[in-house]
C-alpha cells in the first residue's frame, strides 16, 4: 500500500447525502477480475448523458477538477454494498482522500485498505471546504499533523483510528502484520476452540 | 458478578484473539462464505504474495451473483461472468475449498445457503464479501460484509482487525396486522430511523413481534440491517432457531448437539445490559410498505401519497427527494396503488425462501397477471428452495399465473446476469434496494414484501395486498 502523508489538490465537491456503492461504481463494472481500469465507470450514471456522451454540468467532467485527488462528499458516504470497487474506482480516478461528514462503515474499511483517508468532519466544517473546492482553491490534507489547511491557512483538526493511522502513514500490508504479531494466539485460539466446538473444524 | 453484556459483547468476547490499547481487537472468524465477484482479486494477491489459505475447511463457495437463471446446461453467454466463475472454480480446487456448482442442487444465494446448510450458527463470527451477510444475525451469529482486501485477510489469517461498533437495540412489540411481513417490518424500521440510523451499530432486534417471526422472516429483517446502515443485525436464538438448525448437514450430530445447545443459551442480552441507542415501534400500526424513492428510507405505507419534497425538513433530504421523483418519474401527491408497473421480482437474499414463495402464490394461486405486465420473475433463492416449492405445486401456481419459474442466483435484484429491468421501465420487487440503477441501468425499483408484489402483478399496479384479501374473504 501506498503511505499516505501528505495532499495538496484542489478538492472536488460533491456534496450529495447518501451517495450508495452503486452510484460510485455499477454493479455491470463488477465483472473485472482485476483492481485497476475501475475510473471510466466510477459515477457513470451522474458523468454521462442519456445518449451515452459526457455530461459536461457533471462536476467529475470538469477541468478544474481533472487531477483533483481529495473528494468532498455529502454525509453516510458509499453506504450500500460491500464492494471495494467502490474504493477501486476512487483510487483508480486518483483520489487519496475523502472528506465528509460521515461514512459508510465497510465502504471507509475498503477506503483505508486501498490507502484511502476518509475524514469525518461537520457538515457545516464540509461545506466551507466543498466550497474552497468551487473557487479553485487547494486544500492540504496533513495525515501526521491531522489536519486540514485551507489556501487562508484555516486549519482544521480531525480525529482517526490510531492503527489506521498507522497503517496509512507507513503503507503498512495489515495480512503480513497480523500474522508477523499474532500467528501463535490465533494458533491458541484454534486448539481452545477445536476442544470446546469441535464441530466447526472440518477434516 | 461480572458486567451485564449485550449479545453482541458477548459474541465479541468470545472471539478475541487480541486487543490493542487503541481500542481495536483482532477477531477470529469462524464461517467464511464465498462468491465469484468479490474474491477473484483477493487470491489472486494471496497468492502473489506466498501465502495459503488458512482453514478451508471454515471456507464455503458457490458462484451466485453471475449465474444465468435459464437453462443452465447451457453455456454461460457473458464471456466477463464466465470468467468469475471460471476463476472461482480454479481458485477453491486450488485452496481445496467446498463448492456448490451451477449444477448442484444446494447452489443458491450465499445467504440463502448458509442457512440453509446449517453452517450458520448462533455465536459464530460469519463474513462474507456481500454487504447482505447480515442476514445471517437472525441465528444469533456475528454476520457482516467485508471488503475484498478483508477476504483475503480471512482466508490467510481466519482474523480481522476490528473497531467494537456501538450497541443498538430495535425493539418490535405487540403483533403483526394480517397481510403484513418482514419485509414490512424491515422497511418501516428503516422509513423511521432512515439509511444511516445504525452506521457504526451492531442492531439487535427484540419484542415480540421480532420473537413471533418464524427463520425466513427473521432473516429478512436482519438481511435489512446494512439498508438501515448497521453493521450487522442480531436475533438472540431461541427454539425456532434450534428447531430449524436441528439435522442440517453442517450442525453438530447426536452427542455434540447438547453441547451445542447448552451454549446457544448463553446467547442473549442480560438484563441489565446497556445500549447506545435504542428504538420502539408497535407491530400493531405497521402497515404494508412500499419504496417511492431511490433510498430504502424513502418508503411509505401503501394508503399513502408520493410526498411533497418540501416537507422534509432537512435541505438535504429535500433534495434528495426531488432528485428522486425525477428518477421515478412521479410527481407529489400521487397515490401509491395509482402506480402502474412493468415488471415484477419475486427473489433475492431478502425475499426468496420457500415462506416467501408461498406467500406469493397464495395470493397468485388461480389468478392471472395483468396484462400491462411485461415481465413476472420468480427466482428461488437455491436449488434445495425450487425442489421443495416444485414439490408443494407451487411451481405450476407461479407459472399458470404467467410468472417465469427460473434457476437460483441473484438475478434481477443487481442485473450482474441477463436479467435486467430495462431502462425507464417499473419493477415491483421483493429485494433490498432502489438505487439509481441499482435493477440494470435507468431501471425503477419499488421495493415490497412478496405477498405485495404477487398482488402488484394481478393488478398492474401497486396494490394493498389487504384489499385483496378482503375482497377474497367477501367472495368466500
Amino acid at each position: 500500500m501506498e503511505p499516505f502523508q501528505r495532499v495538496t489538490s484542489i478538492p472536488t465537491p460533491f456534496l450529495r447525502d447518501n451517495v450508495d456503492t452503486d452510484v460510485i461504481i455499477p454493479a455491470e463494472w463488477l465483472k473485472t477480475v482485476s483492481r485497476s481500469g475501475l475510473a471510466k465507470g466510477a459515477f457513470s450514471s451522474i458523468r454521462t448523458l442519456e445518449n451515452g456522451d459526457p455530461d459536461p454540468e457533471s462536476v467529475f467532467n470538469q477541468p478544474a477538477y481533472k487531477d483533483s485527488q481529495i473528494l468532498v462528499a455529502g454525509d453516510n458516504f458509499g453506504c450500500g454494498s460491500s464492494r471495494e470497487h467502490a474504493a477501486w474506482a476512487l483510487a483508480d480516478l486518483g483520489y487519496r482522500c475523502v472528506i465528509a461528514p460521515d461514512f459508510a462503515d465497510i465502504f471507509a474499511s475498503n477506503a483505508f485498505k486501498n490507502g484511502i483517508l476518509t475524514i469525518s468532519l461537520d457538515a457545516d466544517i464540509v461545506a466551507e471546504l466543498a466550497a474552497e473546492g468551487e473557487a479553485g482553491r487547494a486544500l492540504v490534507v496533513d495525515l501526521d499533523a491531522q489536519t486540514v489547511t485551507r489556501a487562508d491557512g484555516q486549519c482544521h483538526p480531525f480525529t482517526l483510528d490510531p492503527f489506521r493511522r498507522r497503517c496509512l502513514l507507513e503503507g503498512l500490508d495489515e495480512v503480513g502484520l497480523t500474522l508477523q504479531n499474532h500467528g501463535p494466539a490465533i494458533a491458541a485460539f484454534e486448539e481452545r476452540q477445536k476442544l470446546e466446538m469441535p464441530w466447526l473444524y472440518r477434516g | 458478578m461480572s458486567n451485564p453484556e449485550t449479545l453482541y459483547d458477548k459474541i465479541w468476547r468470545r472471539h478475541e484473539v487480541a486487543k490493542s490499547d487503541d481500542g481495536s481487537a483482532l477477531i477470529y472468524i469462524d464461517r467464511h462464505l464465498v462468491h465469484e465477484v468479490t474474491s477473484p482479486q483477493a487470491f489472486e494477491k494471496l497468492e502473489l504474495d506466498g501465502r495459503k489459505v488458512r482453514r478451508p475447511d471454515a471456507a464455503l463457495a458457490v458462484p451466485d451473483h453471475n449465474v444465468p437463471t435459464t437453462d443452465r446446461s447451457q453455456k454461460i453467454a457473458d464471456p466477463l461472468s464466465k470468467k468469475q466463475i471460471d476463476l472461482l472454480r480454479d481458485n477453491v480446487k486450488r485452496w481445496n475449498i467446498e463448492l456448490y456448482d451451477m449444477l448442484d442442487s444446494r447452489q443458491g444465494i450465499v445467504h440463502v445457503i448458509g442457512p440453509e446448510q446449517g453452517f450458520t450458527q448462533p455465536g459464530l463470527t460469519l463474513v462474507c464479501g456481500d454487504s447482505h451477510t447480515s442476514t445471517h444475525g437472525a441465528f444469533g451469529a456475528l454476520a457482516f460484509g467485508i471488503g475484498t482486501s478483508e477476504v483475503e485477510h480471512v482466508l490467510v489469517t481466519q482474523t480481522l482487525t476490528l473497531k467494537k461498533s456501538r450497541n443498538m437495540r430495535v425493539t418490535v412489540n405487540g403483533i403483526l396486522p394480517k397481510g403484513v411481513t418482514a419485509k414490512d417490518m424491515a422497511l418501516a424500521i428503516i422509513g423511521k430511523i432512515g439509511t444511516a440510523g445504525a452506521t457504526g451499530h451492531v442492531i439487535e432486534f427484540t419484542g415480540d413481534a421480532v420473537r413471533s417471526l418464524s427463520m425466513e422472516g427473521r432473516m429478512t429483517l436482519c438481511n435489512m440491517s446494512i439498508e438501515a446502515g448497521g453493521r450487522a443485525g442480531l436475533i438472540a436464538p431461541d427454539e425456532t432457531t434450534f428447531a430449524y438448525l436441528k439435522g442440517r448437514p453442517f450442525t453438530p450430530k447426536a452427542g455434540q448437539w447438547e453441547q451445542a445447545l447448552s451454549v446457544w443459551k448463553t446467547l442473549y442480552s442480560d438484563d441489565d445490559a446497556v445500549f447506545d441507542k435504542d428504538v420502539t415501534l408497535d407491530a400493531s400500526e405497521i402497515e404494508p410498505q412500499v419504496t417511492w424513492g431511490t433510498s430504502p428510507e424513502q418508503v411509505a405505507p401503501i394508503g399513502a401519497v408520493i410526498p411533497d419534497p418540501t416537507i422534509f425538513e432537512d435541505a438535504g433530504k429535500q433534495e434528495a427527494a426531488s432528485r428522486a421523483l425525477a428518477y421515478m418519474g412521479l410527481q407529489p401527491g400521487m397515490p401509491l396503488e395509482s402506480i402502474a408497473v412493468d415488471h415484477v421480482f419475486i427473489g433475492s437474499c431478502t425475499n426468496s425462501r420457500i415462506e416467501d414463495l408461498r406467500e406469493a402464490a397464495s395470493v397468485l394461486r388461480g389468478k392471472k397477471i395483468a396484462s400491462g405486465i411485461k415481465q413476472a420473475l420468480v427466482v428461488p433463492g437455491s436449488g434445495l428452495v425450487k425442489h421443495q416449492a416444485e414439490a408443494e405445486g407451487l411451481d405450476k401456481v407461479f407459472l399458470d399465473a404467467g410468472f417465469e419459474w427460473r434457476e437460483p442466483g441473484c438475478s434481477m435484484c443487481l442485473g450482474m446476469n441477463p436479467d435486467k429491468v430495462p431502462p425507464g421501465a417499473r419493477c415491483a420487487s421483493t429485494s433490498n434496494r432502489n438505487f439509481v440503477g441499482r435493477q440494470g441501468p435507468g431501471s425503477r425499483t419499488h421495493l415490497l414484501s412478496p405477498a405485495m408484489a404477487a398482488a402488484a402483478a394481478i393488478t398492474g399496479h401497486l396494490t394493498d395486498i389487504r384489499t385483496i384479501a378482503r375482497l377474497e374473504e367477501g367472495a368466500a
